[in-house]
């Protein structure tokens, strides 16, 4: 039994009775192989895509490795609309994190300290998660078609910014509630401004958490679809969008449609990376830590 | 402090939720410009509507699907990987990735994965049967819910393995070495530590979950388009139909507040009876 690899000395006390047989452990790592094939298959196809020319993908069966690499797609589709939908999605994440930010911090900061709206508050954060967003955007859409707000930045902003509000406000409490309010209290006896105390303190001290929460309200305003979709046409139109329309039924515009969702996913990859301890946490409001 | 959330949240969340009240007692369609009262006749209609209860029962089978898959999958792999082997550092990251996928991209992927004559997936079964295979996935209403299944389930396994991997991780070393000492084999700490221990955090993960299914839209929107015939329509797509297809802004409103309805006495219920003592 002992004839495991080195290895397998694992830091942690013993989980399992028998964790120590090696034909489980060929079992794990299989599982783990077929896992990994599944689940990264589908992304190597798209970025794959993105650098076959036509004849790779539109063959049967098709080539799984682009015979000659290229770069016609990003070629021909970046200057037509790629780099419109690429500043357009950079311009309306950003906005909408900092604004939800801003606003969703002192709300969070005075519910942190002070309680205010008690537990209302947490029945209202689920009832928000809850509601399909396609039942708001009917009487939004109308809204903002009356005040002339179709097709800008600045109506996926303001909504954008109020789904992230109940996400931002409920994460940020929870971050700033873990800042001992003793340093706050020494501060404040010390002469210290409330907006001082936030500012030197309390921002400083919560940062990996307001990193996190920033990370995840950029992550839902670039993924965003719906919204995107309905609001704009020929100005404001994002990434998500953008990619939807250039794959039709034909085949013939693949490579493209990929192109763009290699544009798209690459930044989420790499600050998913980043924030990859605060994940699971993020993911599911706080309710699991990891 | 809270002024600027409050004012912002009441102005774009409550009074877009009164503006859908009004909207549901009149009929509103692009064709005419009066907005005549009609009652309670956009509710009756709904009621009645063979695409409400088709959606409904669509968006329902892709939810208990899809979230029992992802869940025994997720808990699957959670288990492999909770204790150590080489190369976790590494294998976890490269798991979570399909979460981080925007969906109109999974969408999009798994449309040309799925394809009849130029797919991966074909293909692959083709080589593993020994004949070439042509179904067309998308096209036929039973494999194209099928399909948007599976969709949904490579992109939100990963999710449920995370939240379970946390879960498995806080299970205090202890009970299993005093479970061991008195006998029990893998199954009976399985049954008995495991699962009881991870309840709340099942709780969570599959209330998170079964939300977000109930708005599918993206997957769908961006592989069958609700086809063929309605067979993979969910509510949230059939709503989108009627308000941006139909311009029946009205009557789309009221089936929407016949769905919140629906979610909010499902989502108390499920709150209050498995997770009674959380705050969420």
């Amino acid at each position: 039994m002992s004839a495991t690899s080195p290895a397998l000395a694992a830091p942690r006390p013993v989980h399992r009775a028998s964790r120590r047989k090696p034909l489980l452990l060929a079992l794990r790592y299989l599982v783990v192989l077929v896992a990994l094939a599944f689940f990264l298959f589908p992304i190597f196809w798209v970025i794959s895509t993105a650098f076959k020319l036509p004849g790779d993908y539109l063959r049967n069966p098709p080539l799984w490795i682009p015979s000659e690499p290229t770069l016609i797609h990003f070629g021909a589709v970046m200057p037509l609309k790629g780099y419109t939908a690429l500043k357009n999605s950079l311009i309306i994440s950003f906005a909408t994190t900092a604004l939800s930010l801003l606003i969703g911090g002192l709300a969070a900061y005075s519910l942190a300290r002070f309680n205010t709206g008690g537990h209302h508050f947490s029945f209202w954060i689920l009832s928000q998660r809850l509601m399909p967003p396609v039942v708001l955007i009917i009487p939004l859409f109308l809204v903002f078609r009356t005040l002339g707000l179709l097709d800008t930045h600045l109506a996926l902003i303001i909504l954008y910014t109020l789904f992230n509000l109940p996400y931002v406000i409920w994460m940020l409490r929870s971050y700033f509630a873990e800042v001992p309010v003793e340093i706050e209290e020494s501060a404040l006896v010390d002469g210290c401004t409330r907006l001082g105390v936030l500012r030197r303190i309390t921002l400083p001290l919560s940062l990996p958490g307001l990193i996190a929460t920033a990370t995840f309200a950029f992550i839902f305003s670039w993924t965003e679809f719906l919204f995107a979709l309905i609001l704009t046409r020929n100005n404001a139109f994002t990434l998500p969008v953008t990619i939807a329309g250039y794959y039709g039924t034909q085949g013939a515009i693949w490579g493209q449609a990929a192109a763009l969702a290699v544009v798209a996913t690459i930044p989420l990859f790499v600050i998913g990376v980043l924030v990859q301890k605060h994940f699971v946490r993020g993911l599911t409001l706080g309710a699991v830590k990891s | 402090m809270v002024a600027p959330a409050v004012v912002t949240i009441v102005l774009l969340s409550i009074f877009p939720l009164l503006y859908s009240l009004w909207l549901s007692f009149v009929r509103w369609d692009l064709q005419v410009q009066e907005h005549p009262f009609v009652g309670l006749g956009n509710y009756a209609a709904a009621v009645t509507d063979p695409r409400v209860w088709g959606s409904l029962g669509v968006t329902l089978v892709i939810l208990v699907a899809g979230v029992a898959l992802e869940f025994l999958l997720g808990l699957g792999l959670a288990l492999v990987l909770v204790d150590e082997l080489r190369g976790k550092r590494f294998i976890i990251p490269l798991l979570m990735l399909p979460v981080m996928m925007v969906p109109i991209v999974v969408a999009f992927t798994w449309k040309m994965l799925w394809d009849a004559q130029y797919g991966a997936i074909n293909q692959i079964l083709g080589i593993i049967t020994g004949h070439p295979v042509l179904v067309a996935w998308l096209a036929k209403t039973d494999t194209a819910l099928l399909a948007i299944i599976v969709t949904e389930v490579w992109q939100w396994t990963p999710f449920m393995f995370l939240v379970l991997l946390a879960g498995l991780a806080g299970v205090s070393p202890e009970l299993y070495e005093a479970a061991a000492i008195d006998g029990a084999n893998w199954w009976q700490s399985f049954w008995n530590i495991t699962l009881p221990s991870l309840s709340r955090v099942i709780a969570v993960a599959i209330l998170f979950r079964s939300l977000d299914a109930f708005k599918a839209f993206d997957v769908i929107f961006g592989t069958t388009g609700g086809g063929p015939g309605f067979s993979t329509q969910t509510i949230s797509y059939y709503l989108y139909d009627l308000g941006f297809k139909f311009f029946r802004m009205g009557y789309a409103a009221s089936i929407s507040y016949l769905v919140v309805i629906l979610l909010s006495v499902a989502a108390t219920l499920y709150v209050s009876r498995f997770l009674r003592e959380e705050r969420l």
